[in-house]
């Protein structure tokens, strides 16, 4: 463990990354102490403070650091409350699909014959066509909400966990420690869960960062188009969306602000993922 | 006369846990056609010793001192160029895996034409004819067809007799061979042996054998090295040395043998395990696991001569 | 002495894992695989209680695979195998306890996640051996039986060397209190002196469990040394099987002889002849020869060899299967 953080540490730029993702988090998570606004509280918002710029002192007394959109809301408040939503969908839609990809990845490989042939090629099929239309075709279908959402995102996703944890199971299963334990001989449960489990999941947890990630990402952009979450509750996607229309009128900090939050959480995390995918991807051990 | 002249090599490890002396004051030469056997269990330094010679020791490691003296030249501290043209030419290595020697994607005759047009003018009709030569000098048949044959569709064994083949297609002065049958079948072994032995004496050919197999090195070499932890403890011809041994690791590895013991007796072991290299034991590194050790052996073995012998050893085991 | 482990014509077949596409192209032509390995073929031969069969045979043969239906890994294609005349599987499951497995490579065989008390005590907790209260003890117990500090029992199979997770794939293997124990290779990957140390181990343990055992190597020295019955194995059937000391002094086959010959022997004698090779290569397990399977290499081969495959026959003390035994 102290090793493979020594060696994390080495590279500068990942270490950045993973102290910018910890900021974003922290901050997300504390939003309610550092916020100078309510977002969500819809009475505090006033229409006289709508989409003045960076800068402004609102009535409400405070210096909006990054501006207001056309609710007259704090963007910074905003996007602080809006990296909460997004980070919880993407972890949410996360967690799920790496429970569910495992859980299928190592059914296929353990079950053999045509229960493997039939779970991996529905998985095959779902890679081969874009994540994004899938998961607008769920989300127009179960509506909008939360849930709704999370489960669009897990069925965009969770066959890349699949995918993984498939190859990293049906490798494990002919390695002698597995037999060695089927030879004893222990329960097939006991092996999945004692042995296989615990060694597969190193690279799902590689692939579970860089798909949380991609959650966040595909959130916002279902968001932009207006099938994510409910405009009370505004994620990251929908505050950019919400200052697409003043764009041309020289109002760009409304979805300029927000952009970048999501833009700097999407590439850090993703930062963190390829230095952890790099550790731990044998064939580049020296 | 000598081909080879190593004199004090040192070849260190710089890692971040210390420095790793792998090869620490190895001395040996090697005449022309001779056959001298590198015997050490793993982590002695014998194939340290063997990349150290053909100038393929990867960083963190490197060559900290001593000389290695070709025909004449000084392989220390030579420029890459040069020391890659005489890898080519006149210094061979066969590898335990001969995969890392033959490129996948090639044909062998393609990969042999390649080996020999790289150090000479040579005609593809000509560089054919020799690798035909070479093939069927080392135990291939019908080595003609077989040439348009990619390294996968060669077993094990003629994979090894392939890359022996493009070790010798330059007629090398000197081959360097690292464990080269540790990973083949007895019978195959042998063959590769018997084919070994016959080139050196035929061709002139020397040649350095590394292995941890002192029944295979007693059957091919003339004389023989047994390294332990860095250095080599004795040195002599391979009867003599196996025939009453000096040092008592030297005897203890034979003991360790089964074919030394009766059936279902119990083995003479020698206890412990190697030290490791970044934590040697002062004086004698054998000292912790040697049943004659005693408190002189925390100062730096003597060199015990005897006659085309030595050994390191405060105790020698012949008078 | 009796009879504990008995196998009758055990035969096993791999098959080609072919995919659609892959039989696809074979209908067109392509060359893909599709003949089956025949890694194992109508091997019979039973273990005496306290007894310790050796195997030996060069790669490919199928000694490992025979190891692996011994020891219950693998199922048989057809035939049986029994302890005590109770079946080594039913339906494809493993249903005894009393013979366990040691692996050629103590790097693979053990879980390098786990930790290496979990390891050796997962197997009596689960089939009631020990309790969890007890397992510490037990644990302790049976590292130092190995030669192992029970200190030592809280460590992850990488803070190890080969040697000492060997002894600690041997200790999970004997937990499990077997009568009869199928060790594949345990000392090939081992350095000379720690696998005298191994080998060592095995013997003490042999003798103070009363065990069975079926000892695989490609080392005829070491299988010899254990053994008091040697197999010897040729492209999946057994071609010669009797006591070691007459198959090693007086071997009736000639692919045991050329195997025997072909062993480098310390020359302790600047003159002796060290070893001397069978001609030829290994054939495939895919096709093999028509006959008896030696005869491409036998320099006693004849019309004969080449059209019958001889039977495993009695000649003296040990069974050998060839025309001119």
């Amino acid at each position: 463990m102290k090793a493979f953080w020594r060696e994390y540490a080495e590279n500068r730029v990942a270490l950045l990354a993973l102290a910018v993702v910890l900021l974003i988090v922290g901050a997300a998570l504390s939003a309610p102490i550092f916020a100078p606004q309510d977002p969500y509280d819809l009475a505090s918002l006033d229409l006289m403070d709508a989409r003045r710029p960076p800068g402004f002192v609102g009535s409400g007394g405070y210096t909006h650091l990054l501006g207001t959109d056309a609710q007259g809301r704090d963007l910074f408040s905003a996007i602080l409350y809006g990296l909460r939503i997004s980070l919880q969908m993407g972890l949410a839609a996360g967690t799920v699909s790496l429970a569910v990809g495992a859980l299928l990845g190592i059914l296929a490989a353990q079950a053999g014959g045509w229960v493997e042939t039939a779970i991996m090629r529905v998985v095959d099929l779902q890679l081969s066509f874009p994540a994004i239309l899938l998961a607008l075709v769920l989300v127009a279908v179960l509506g909008q909400g939360k849930t709704q959402l999370v489960i669009a995102l897990v069925a965009a996703q969770y066959a890349y966990f699949a995918r993984t944890a498939y190859g990293a199971a049906s490798a494990e299963r002919r390695k002698d420690y597995v037999e060695a334990a089927a030879a004893t001989p222990l329960s097939t449960l006991h092996i999945v869960f004692r042995h296989i489990l615990p060694n597969v999941l190193p690279p799902l947890i590689v692939v579970a960062t860089v798909q949380v990630a991609n959650a966040i990402s595909l959130e916002a952009t279902l968001s932009f188009l207006g099938l994510g979450l409910p405009p009370t509750e505004p994620s990251l996607g929908m505050l950019i969306a919400n200052g697409f229309q003043y764009m041309m009128s020289g109002r760009t900090w409304i979805s300029v602000y927000p952009g970048i939050a999501l833009i700097v959480l999407v590439v850090a995390i993703n930062l963190v993922g390829d230095q952890l995918r790099d550790q731990t991807n044998p064939r580049l051990r020296r | 006369m000598t081909l080879l002249d190593v004199t004090d090599l040192r070849t260190h490890f710089f890692t971040r846990a210390g420095v790793a002396r792998a090869v620490d004051g190895v001395s040996f030469s090697l005449a022309p056609g001779e056959i001298l056997g590198l015997v050490g269990e793993s982590g002695s330094g014998k194939s340290v010793t063997g990349f150290s010679l053909i100038g393929l020791v990867d960083p963190p490691g490197r060559i900290a001192g001593g000389s290695i003296r070709f025909d004449g030249q000084e392989l220390v501290g030579m420029a890459p160029d040069r020391l890659r043209a005489l890898r080519g030419r006149r210094i061979a290595m066969v590898f335990q895996d001969p995969q890392a020697t033959l490129n996948p994607v090639l044909t062998i005759g393609t990969q042999m034409a390649l080996a020999l047009q790289a150090h000479g003018r040579v005609t593809d009709r000509a560089a054919a004819d020799r690798a035909t030569a070479m093939l069927t000098r080392v135990g291939i048949p019908e080595a003609a067809t077989r040439l348009n044959n990619y390294p996968h569709e060669f077993s094990g064994g003629m994979r090894q007799r392939v890359a022996i083949a493009m070790a010798l297609l330059n007629g090398p002065d000197l081959i360097v061979a690292d464990e080269p049958t540790t990973a083949l079948d007895v019978s195959i072994q042998a063959q590769i042996l018997a084919e070994m032995k016959a080139l050196a004496r035929d061709s002139g050919t020397a040649l350095i054998w590394i292995s941890h197999d002192l029944a295979t090195v007693s059957s091919l070499a003339d004389r023989v090295l047994v390294m332990y932890a860095g250095r080599i403890v004795e040195s002599g011809p391979v009867g003599a040395v196996l025939r009453a041994p000096l040092h008592p690791y030297t005897r203890g590895l034979l003991d360790s043998l089964p074919a030394m013991a009766q059936p279902g007796q119990r083995l003479a072991q020698i206890p412990g395990s190697a030290p490791s290299l970044l934590a040697l034991p002062q004086g004698c590194p054998f000292a912790p696991r040697c049943a004659h050790a005693d408190a002189a052996c925390t100062a730096p073995p003597p060199r015990v001569e005897r006659a085309d012998r030595h050994a390191l050893c405060h105790h020698p085991l012949a008078p | 002495m009796t009879d504990i482990v008995a196998a009758t014509a055990l035969t096993r077949r791999f098959d080609p894992h072919l995919s659609i596409g892959d039989r696809i192209a074979a209908a067109f032509g392509a060359r893909v695989e599709t003949r089956a390995v025949h890694a194992v073929t109508d091997v019979s031969f039973t273990i005496r209680s306290n007894e310790t069969l050796g195997l030996v045979g060069e790669s490919g043969c199928g000694k490992s695979t025979l190891g692996r239906l011994v020891a219950g890994i693998l199922g048989p294609t057809s035939g049986s195998i029994a302890i005590d005349g109770a079946p080594v599987m039913r339906r494809g499951r493993k249903t005894t306890t009393r013979i366990q497995t040691v692996f050629q490579d103590p790097f693979a065989s053990l879980n390098p996640r786990r930790r290496i008390d979990a390891t050796i005590s997962e197997g009596p907790i689960a089939h009631g051996l020990v309790t969890r209260a007890a397992a510490p003890a037990f644990v302790a117990d049976w590292l130092a039986r190995v030669g192992l500090d029970p200190a030592v029992a809280t460590r992850f199979p990488h803070q190890f060397s080969g040697g000492q997770r060997q002894r600690v794939a041997i200790a999970r293997a004997l937990a499990m209190k077997p009568d009869i124990l199928v060790c594949d290779e345990p000392v090939a990957s081992l350095d000379v002196s720690i696998q005298a140390q191994v080998l060592n181990l095995f013997l003490d343990l042999r003798a103070a469990l009363g065990l069975t055992c079926l000892f695989i190597s490609h080392d005829l020295s070491v299988v010899r040394h254990v053994s008091d019955r040697v197999a010897i194995m040729y492209l999946g059937r057994i071609v010669e099987i009797g006591p070691a000391a007459l198959v090693y002094a007086a071997p009736r086959h000639p692919y045991t002889q050329g195997l025997l010959d072909s062993v480098p022997k310390l020359r302790l004698d600047a003159d002796a002849v060290g070893f001397r090779p069978i001609a030829g290569e290994l054939p495939s397990p895919l096709s093999p020869p028509s006959g008896c399977a030696f005869h491409p290499r036998c320099p006693r081969a004849t019309d004969l060899c080449r059209r019958e495959r001889p039977e495993l026959a009695a000649h003296g003390a040990t069974d050998v299967a060839c025309h001119y035994a």
